[in-house]
């Protein structure tokens, strides 16, 4: 199971901080993060990548992205 | 194309910007911008509050073509990139408040967060005390932030609404081409301009508005933001966009050595004063505002530019905030504080906890 974070329409730095506080609740496994500015995209990658998770995969979702970081 | 939109945002991209600011700042005070001023996000603002008669500080008039660059130079990278989002409805009249009190703070100490970092590279120790608030004022703001404060979600919106800024400023800019300046006269038409002070100081218009222009595009796909810098560092360890202002103030350094405008001390520094309290404070103020509203003057013009309707609210908070800040005797001068200064630092304060406590979601 994946958990989702809806972090649409939210300017930074709250999708940086949902995500990174999912990180800390979840130590490892899947997080898909919704967010709609490219801005917010780089941050949480940036942020995903320094705790030590990958950045599986970026999709367009409508006017924003649904990105999926992993960590085994 | 592709590849510059990468390059811009990784750390290469931000210390590019970073310096390229630096650089073109301290060129700009050689072209005739006022003392470590070449760049002044909120000074410039006031500037133009000035010159629509907002205020009537006669020294500080002048409608500064980088203002109108910044927001269309963000605007053109905004379209090629594909990243124009119109959008609004984050809580806007808090974002109008603490654009009001980011200004008034700012102008207690003289200057934006850019500025302080130049005063800081042009040899201006008084901006040691301003750039020390600034800190003070973000840590604050990442409290909030860590305990939840939040201006809720923005919503998609038509895309002349996040035209109307952009707008205002190309109205702004033919206005200005409309009614000129004329030598000797502190009014054109319906535009004031300044005969003596930082208002009468000003690199050519072409030269302003390119470089404002080119800053707008580059900050617009780097994202440089100063108090997301210190920021991002304070509540992540985070030093990407800190690497920005870095560069921003290394290569400002370098180009005042060079050009022979590189004056280190205290007293008698170029639009700036002694109080040091309350260049901490009036910064302290301003940062606050800034964390609370999720960003610098700077990167709220950058965000109204890429169809961000509510830092465009930001923008306007600000302006009408210069006008608060002269009419009622809020600015500062080389002479020290204004007569309210300081009340307006402490109610500023005030209200911006006020915003900040109550603004939480759990």
């Amino acid at each position: 199971m994946s958990a989702i974070i809806d972090a649409g329409g939210l300017s930074c730095p709250q999708p940086v901080l949902m995500t990174l506080d999912k990180i800390k609740d979840m130590k490892n496994g899947e997080i898909i993060i919704k967010v709609d500015t490219d801005t917010s995209k780089e941050n949480v990658s940036r942020a995903a990548e320094s705790q030590g998770w990958d950045v599986a995969d970026i999709q367009k979702d409508g006017e924003g992205y649904q990105l999926i970081i992993k960590k085994e | 194309m592709a590849q510059l939109k990468n390059f811009l945002s990784t750390r290469w991209g931000i210390i590019g910007v970073g310096g390229f600011i630096g650089i073109i700042a301290a060129l700009l005070q050689k072209l005739g911008n006022p003392g470590n001023m070449g760049i002044c996000v909120a000074c410039f603002e006031r500037d133009i509050a000035g010159a629509i008669g907002i205020h009537r500080a006669d020294v500080v008039q002048y409608m500064r073509p980088e203002i109108i660059g910044f927001v269309l130079g963000s605007l053109i990278a905004a379209y090629i990139f594909k990243e124009f989002r119109p959008r609004t409805g984050s809580a806007p009249i808090v974002r109008f408040m603490l654009g009001v009190f980011a200004m008034i703070g700012a102008l207690v100490f003289l200057g934006c967060p850019w500025r302080a970092l130049l005063r800081f590279a042009g040899g201006d120790g008084n901006a040691i005390f301003g750039l020390l608030g600034l800190i003070v004022g973000i840590w604050i703001g990442t409290l909030f932030l860590k305990g939840g404060y939040n201006l809720g979600r923005t919503s998609k919106t038509y895309t002349s609404v996040g035209w109307l800024l952009p707008l205002t400023m190309l109205g702004f800019f033919v206005l200005m081409l409309i009614f000129p300046q004329i030598k000797g006269e502190t009014k054109s038409g319906i535009l004031f301009y300044s005969l003596k002070g930082p208002g009468a100081m000003h690199a050519p218009i072409i030269i302003s508005l390119i470089v404002g222009l080119s800053i707008g595009f580059l900050a617009q796909r780097s994202r440089f933001c100063t108090m997301g810098a210190f920021r991002d560092l304070i509540l992540f360890r985070q030093a990407h966009l800190f690497m920005g202002l870095l560069a921003l103030i290394v290569f400002a350094f370098i180009t005042n050595l060079i050009v022979g405008q590189f004056d280190p001390g205290f007293a008698k520094q170029p639009v700036a004063h002694t109080m040091q309290i309350w260049n901490f404070g009036g910064m302290v103020l301003a940062g606050l505002a800034f964390a609370l509203a999720g960003g610098c003057p700077g990167r709220q013009l950058f965000l109204a530019g890429e169809g961000d309707g509510d830092a465009a609210v930001f923008v306007l908070g600000m302006i009408v905030g210069a006008g608060f800040a002269h009419n009622f005797g809020l600015a500062s001068s080389p002479k020290g504080v204004g007569p309210h200064g300081i009340a307006a630092v402490i109610i500023g304060l005030l209200v911006c906890l006020f915003i900040g406590f109550t603004m939480r979601k759990k």
